[in-house]
């Protein structure tokens, strides 16, 4: 104190004795994670985005040969549903998306188990959809169209090869990162190896496959795009292909928003599943 | 105390339930465990205490056969029907407390004995619970039922209360103490503190770079008086094991 020039001792002394009694903003807490989920927050982007696009059509600065109003759209998609024309196209394309989701699924986690239980199995499956990991969905149309022909089974396949590869890496992953100390008490309480998969590795590994299986939700969608635009005479990636042929953007944009969400819709599903599955991790409750 | 002592002496008069005869266990050049002759009998209580370092954990790993990878030789001899407790609770945290319980049980009746066992703990109630819901006294204690509802014959216990409290730590002394004098398992339990060892443990290890410098039995009646002139002075020997001397009243360690 006797250091610093008198006038700044004297505020300094005033505000020492006001100090104690003087009601103090609370101190902030160094958060590691954010605060809440955002809930109906995170819409604000998108909804900026279609009021924007909506002024632009109306003012005629977006040309509906470019990209149909929203408004036009939402007129287009109520009109396709009533007449029941989209809800066929809408199950044919949740068929194929659904079939090729459970097989890749159930594929992925079977390799996953056998490349994460044993070193045997790794051997033989690792490399393997290690490289078709590498190999892009699109490069295999042609060879697929060529043994499989244009139908179904080629569509299915190609999804069913995209989405076990998600499911297949993130239950590998919680196999392989099992801790250890698990192992040691598997052994210390004489686990049998059909009791230790199903006691400690499967719901050990369950937190990665709910992260393969979010992944692949959506990536059984997004395959469906391309494949619908291949032969197909019906399913929504069709309806947008003949839209796009007559110019018809505001069915494209019909299309676009079913996959949408579709995707959101699904992945929620899987969030819900995910959530009850996994409530050791989050629950206080008995 | 006298039908304690009764059950002891027909339990004695059996064969040792651990015989380890010249175990040496070497990490590289270093021996770890340098030929270690011990006998544990059933029903006896060994406390193992050691500087970090000593050997301690390394010794309970391979009493718990737990270092299949560890160099080493000699004679060990330990029963099938073993526990092991760790420091942390090891519960599995997707298992419900009853399933942690009763890990690797298949008899018809594990459900029921595994309520019994948390009862014993003071969790009844807790059956359904997640791992993740309790203190950790109370994981503790799980991992105490889990071990006693094998009916052991050996209970190896790695520095099992490290990790708590000190409050805590006196009320598992308590309950350990209790559930060993009615399932009487043969216990070695590794820890670091001294005082622990006297008040639980029939029988006070010390071990130091590998071998067990002393080895002292604990006649006290139980529970054991901290402040007997007895205790102070088990207390005072076993500290001198471990290197350390009393010098113008304060405890000095060896450098």
């Amino acid at each position: 104190m006797a250091l610093t020039a008198s006038g700044t001792t004297a505020r300094q002394d005033q505000g020492g004795a006001s100090a104690p009694d003087a009601p103090r903003r609370p101190k902030r807490t160094v958060r590691l994670t954010s605060r809440r989920p955002l809930g109906a927050a995170r819409l604000l982007g998108p909804v900026v985005v279609l009021v924007v696009w909506q002024v632009a059509s109306s003012t005629g600065l977006l040309d509906p040969r470019q990209l149909a109003a929203p408004s036009t759209a939402l007129r287009t998609g109520a009109q396709m549903f009533a007449d029941g024309e989209l809800v066929g196209h809408l199950l044919a394309s949740a068929r194929r998306a659904g079939t090729a989701l459970a097989c890749g699924v159930l594929l992925g986690t079977v390799l996953a188990l056998l490349s994460g239980l044993s070193r045997a199995g790794e051997a033989a499956v690792d490399g393997l959809v290690q490289i078709k990991r590498a190999i892009p969905t699109l490069a295999l149309i042609p060879l697929a169209i060529l043994w499989l022909g244009i139908g179904e089974t080629m569509k299915i396949t190609l999804i069913t090869l995209s989405v076990l590869v998600p499911v297949y890496i993130n239950t590998h992953a919680a196999l392989r990162g099992i801790d250890y100390r698990y192992v040691e008490l598997a052994f210390t309480v004489h686990l049998s190896r059909w009791q230790f998969i199903r006691r400690v590795a499967l719901p050990g590994a369950l937190p990665g496959f709910f992260t393969g299986l979010r992944l692949a939700v959506t990536m059984s969608w997004t395959a469906l795009v391309v494949l619908e635009q291949i032969n197909a005479t019906e399913g929504i990636g069709y309806v947008m292909t003949k839209a796009r042929d007559y110019g018809q953007t505001d069915i494209i944009v019909v299309g676009l928003v079913i996959y949408a969400t579709m995707g959101l819709l699904s992945d929620g599903l899987v969030r819900v599943a995910e959530r009850r599955a996994l409530s050791w991790r989050t629950s206080l409750g008995a | 105390m006298a039908d304690v002592a009764g059950s002891v002496t027909e339990s004695t008069t059996d064969r040792a339930v651990v015989t380890i005869s010249g175990l040496t266990r070497r990490y590289g050049e270093r021996a770890v465990l340098d030929a270690i002759d011990l006998e544990i009998a059933p029903g006896e209580f060994v406390a193992l205490i050691g500087r970090s370092g000593s050997g301690k954990s390394t010794l309970l790993r391979a009493l718990a056969r737990l270092d299949p990878d560890v160099d080493g030789d000699g004679r060990l001899e330990v029963p099938e029907n073993r526990s092991v407790m760790f420091q942390d609770s090891r519960l599995l945290p997707w298992a419900r407390v009853l399933d942690n319980v009763v890990l690797g049980l298949d008899s018809p009746d594990a459900a029921a004995r595994g309520r019994a066992a948390l009862a014993d703990v003071g969790l009844a109630g807790r059956e359904r619970a997640w791992p993740r819901m309790l203190s950790g006294g109370e994981q503790q204690r799980v991992a105490l039922a889990r071990s006693l509802v094998r009916e052991p014959a050996l209970l190896l216990a790695d520095e099992p209360f490290g990790a708590l409290d000190a409050l805590t730590r006196i009320r598992m002394h308590a309950l350990l103490a209790d559930l060993c004098a009615r399932h009487r398992p043969a216990v070695l339990l590794v820890t670091h503190d001294v005082d622990e060892a006297i008040t639980l443990a029939d029988r006070v290890l010390v071990l130091d770079e590998g071998r067990i410098r002393v080895d002292l039995p604990v006649g006290l009646a139980k529970p054991r008086d901290h402040e007997h002139p007895d205790f102070l002075n088990i207390r005072r020997t076993l500290l001198e094991g471990l290197g350390i001397t009393r010098k113008d009243g304060r405890d000095v360690a060896a450098p």
